[in-house]
């Protein structure tokens, strides 16, 4: 008993060690001015301590405002115009807007959908060849190594999340490896979030948003208690698309 | 079966060495890198590249380790190869790096159906990891 109380002493002690290297400005225990995020080592393996995730506020996001989508195409390099014969439809997109209206009451929301990594990924469970996969920290991906280019995973998300790549590609982005006959989809920008820097790198998307000046995009950790994510959550009232599913998803609304 | 590539190095060794015959063979023309030496000596990489390449390959994808040393991203920085014009040729160009050996011992790679052949506007990221 008194073995596993002086165990308990001492993760707690490293607790305390941590979470004070990570907060820049302290002024007394437990109360910071400006948390930094701990950076990850670029030799270091990424693990479930963490869960990336968002928070969108609809009510902050403006109808007809495509910074994100725009974005997104740019940092993906998803718009480099290869994409000659597909239609409209069959275009790779990571990340859309989507505008609802109430029929009854006319009251309108707009807001961007994309792969909402979820905890139970269905692309996951039907995926025939393990190409698509849930990282450690929450991160749903699809290893283009493997992918056959088979589609179940886009008939089975929920979310119509995933595009599927129809023609070669020539003008890929560095950091974006994309080709013909696999599927895509939102990586939540996994090159920046690995980055060895010492703030945490947002997504394309957010970092647009926030510049735009709407601020309806919010990343961070989902197991950190003090990320700005976690603090918002836990003020506000927030829901699932298609919480029915039980897929626990990474990517949460406020306003809907 | 690692004594035979031992063996065989060692023969062709001889061979170049004592014999003017081999002179003949067309050999491959393979353009320098841009940096002073590459990761690992050039006898290595020319026979194992791509167990390197292969395994730092998951290290990414599935753990989202970046290191630098066997970064795919870092090989087409260190050994882009410029046409006549100045601008770096892709793998469409039979002057591209990869293709300088891989078209001579007739070995396809289907790497650059995804990966950029070249290096573009984002290859400014530092040492670090950050933007310069």
């Amino acid at each position: 008993m008194s073995q596993e109380i002086s165990s308990k002493g001492a993760s707690r002690r490293k607790f305390l060690g941590t979470s004070a290297a990570a907060a820049g400005l302290s002024i007394a225990p437990g109360v910071s001015l400006v948390s930094v995020a701990e950076a990850k080592p670029l030799d270091k393996s990424i693990s479930s301590e963490q869960r990336w995730g968002m928070l969108i506020d609809t009510n902050k996001c403006a109808k007809g405002c495509s910074a994100c989508v725009d974005a997104c195409n740019t940092e993906n390099g998803l718009n480099t115009g290869d994409e000659q014969l597909s239609r409209q439809g069959q275009k790779a997109q990571w990340i859309r807007k989507v505008d609802l209206r109430d029929k009854l009451t006319g009251h309108e929301v707009s807001l961007p959908l994309m792969c909402q990594h979820c905890e139970n990924p269905p692309c996951v469970d039907v995926c025939p060849t393990g190409a698509s996969f849930k990282r450690e920290d929450g991160v749903v991906l699809v290893d283009k190594h493997i992918c056959i280019g088979c589609r179940y995973c886009m008939m089975a998300c929920p979310y119509k999340a995933r595009s599927f790549i129809h023609e070669e590609l020539l003008n890929q982005v560095e950091d974006v490896p994309r080709g013909k006959g696999t599927v895509e989809s939102c990586t939540l920008c996994v090159h920046r979030i690995d980055e060895d820097t010492n703030e945490q790198r947002d997504p394309a998307c957010a970092d647009a948003c926030n510049t735009a000046g709407h601020k309806a995009m919010v990343f961070g950790d989902l197991k950190d208690a003090n990320s700005e994510l976690s603090k918002q959550l836990k003020q506000h009232s927030s829901k699932a698309i298609r919480a029915d599913l039980k897929l626990n998803p990474g990517v949460r609304y406020r306003g809907i | 079966m690692k004594y035979l590539h031992l063996m065989l190095a060692m023969l062709t060794v001889l061979l170049l060495g004592s014999n003017t015959v081999l002179a003949d063979v067309p050999s491959p023309t393979i353009p320098k890198g841009n940096a002073e030496k590459c990761v690992l000596p050039k006898d290595e990489m020319r026979v194992n590249h791509m167990e390197h390449i292969l395994h730092q390959r998951d290290e990414t994808m599935y753990d989202g380790i970046r290191t630098e040393q066997f970064s795919f991203k870092k090989c087409i920085n260190c050994h882009a190869v410029k046409d006549d014009t100045g601008k770096t040729v892709s793998h469409k160009d039979e002057r591209h790096f990869c293709n300088s050996c891989h078209t001579y011992s007739a070995v396809k790679i289907d790497c650059f159906d995804c990966h950029a052949s070249t290096p573009n506007s984002r290859d400014k990221v530092t040492a670090a990891g950050g933007k310069q």
